[in-house]
């Protein structure tokens, strides 16, 4: 059951791809569209607003929240347009992953909302989502102590591996998923989920490979940003 | 329902016990009960100390997924019913339920413990559907790991009703023959707050706690994982919590074989 090689040639521990970009939404407040190899995500921040309804506002914090969403012919097979049990899931997890680095203590009362669509889908979505949805708050000026970065590890066969693709993921002899976000300032886990089979040393060594991708994926993301925001000011 | 503030709660963890006396790494008791209504193909109820959930499996006749043409298929779904808590509302399933619902099924398909293939009845056109309905009773913190162990529990509890390939028709009282169900995948749920590590949160627990991991495994394999709360994790703490999940499931597992 051995797992010799990827398809698309790349090493073990190596990442599809990736590109970044901030500011693509111009109604938003913030905005940003990650791609990795051929997943694509973007996100728009709208907020902080008020939120309504009044009895959900809380004077000592703001709220985030995430709403995840594929669109219809993002896959081989049509998605029914609308949330599903899934997305919002998804959406759920996505908050849980950016919240501990945004500062929801000075927008009290308020609410700012996180959009997130994939606009092609090829593994790795929710990872992608959270990396845009991150960019877009940094973009929206939100007050955040890191900058969340996130990717798919797993194991395909026998092998551990950083990125599947959908290929991966469908692989014939067995494959686990496992998605992972990370606070690359702090090394903090906050989105970690798992699906297949692997042992507790495998998902140890596989949570580090993934805190090795994510500091290359920061980069990127904060290089986008500093893209965009050259120049400003003077 | 008592509600304790953080503060108080963490200067009783400091301290090494928990609100209701236990150590970190205890569970409640665990209570199974099988076959609590008739007319289910399988049921069951788990109280895990006052956190009480009932699970129900149906069995129906549908059409198998295109991808895969001779497998049937499982179906959860999970309610938290009002009586359960005075904070749950009506209307349609929260996100909660959903998330809970998701991640019991994932432990079940995840780990492959049931034939998939067994529940086909003529490839591409007719399986078998298990339902697997969830309801909450009474929530007192950690219905999670109630709700997979009674999914379990309910499913190794399940016989197959009759269906006659004739008329097409599936006869409820006539049943025969046990679910192909041959693993037990089996969830823990653990809890960070501030630096502790504690095994079965509790009510107060689960609502104040940063973190928490729910682990679904078998043996030292495991086939599910679920972070919540909005807090993180580091490393060290995750592999804390795989190791007491690992530990914990052959205790749920010998409760559930005397059934």
């Amino acid at each position: 059951m051995s797992y010799t090689k990827r398809k698309d040639g790349r090493k073990f521990d190596e990442m599809r791809k990736i590109k970044a970009e901030v500011g693509v939404i111009k109604n938003a407040n913030g905005s940003a569209k990650f791609q990795i190899g051929d997943t694509i995500a973007i996100a728009a921040v709208y907020g902080p607003r008020n939120l309504y309804p009044k009895f959900l506002q809380n004077p000592e914090e703001g709220k985030l929240r995430c709403n995840y969403n594929m669109l219809s012919f993002s896959v081989d097979e049509r998605i029914r347009p609308g949330p599903s049990r899934r997305s919002k899931e998804i959406g759920l997890v996505t908050e849980r992953a950016l919240s501990p680095t945004v500062n929801l203590k000075e927008f009290p009362n308020a609410v700012v909302d996180v959009f997130v669509e994939i606009i092609q889908a090829d593994a790795g979505t929710r990872c992608a989502g959270i990396c845009a949805a991150a960019m877009a708050l940094a973009d929206a000026g939100i007050p955040m102590k890191d900058l969340v970065s996130a990717v798919s590890v797993g194991k395909v066969g026998d092998k551990l591996v950083v990125d599947l693709d959908k290929s991966e993921e469908d692989y014939e002899e067995g494959a686990t998923d496992m998605p992972v976000a990370i606070l690359p300032r702090s090394d903090e886990i906050s989105l970690l989920q798992l699906d297949g089979e692997m042992e507790a040393k495998e998902i140890i060594k596989a949570l580090e490979m993934a805190k090795k991708a994510c500091l290359e994926l920061n980069k990127i993301q904060k290089e986008a940003i500093r893209k965009k925001y050259k120049g400003e000011g003077k | 329902m008592d509600n304790i503030n953080k503060e108080y709660l963490m200067q009783i963890l400091n301290k090494k016990i928990r609100t209701d006396g236990r150590k970190f790494e205890d569970y409640r008791d665990i209570e199974i009960e099988t076959d609590i209504s008739k007319n289910a193909e399988g049921s069951a109820k788990v109280r895990i100390g006052e956190t009480e959930v009932i699970v129900g499996v149906k069995l129906e006749v549908g059409t198998p997924y295109p991808d895969n043409p001779d497998e049937g298929t499982i179906i959860v779904g999970a309610e938290f019913l009002q009586m359960a808590n005075p904070e749950f509302e009506s209307g349609p399933p929260s996100v909660q339920s959903v998330e809970l619902s998701r991640v019991v099924d994932r432990g079940i398909r995840e780990s492959k413990a049931i034939d998939f293939k067994k529940l086909c009845i003529e490839e591409g056109k007719k399986v078998w559907l298990v339902l697997i309905d969830i309801y909450a009773i009474n929530d007192d913190g950690n219905m999670q790991d109630a709700a997979s162990l009674a999914a379990l529990a309910a499913l190794s509890n399940t016989k197959m009703p009759k269906y006659d390939k004739e008329t097409e028709k599936v006869d409820y009282k006539e049943r025969k023959g046990k679910l192909p169900l041959s693993k037990m995948p089996i969830e823990c749920s653990l809890a960070k707050i501030g630096e502790h590590i504690l095994v079965d949160p509790g009510l107060d627990e689960e609502r104040l706690l940063d973190a928490k991991l729910t682990v679904a495994s078998i043996g030292n394999k495991i086939h599910a994982m679920q972070k919540a709360g909005v807090g993180t994790l580091k490393v060290e703490e995750v592999e804390t919590m795989l190791k007491l999940a690992i530990e914990k499931n052959k205790k749920a597992l010998e409760k559930i074989n005397k059934k």
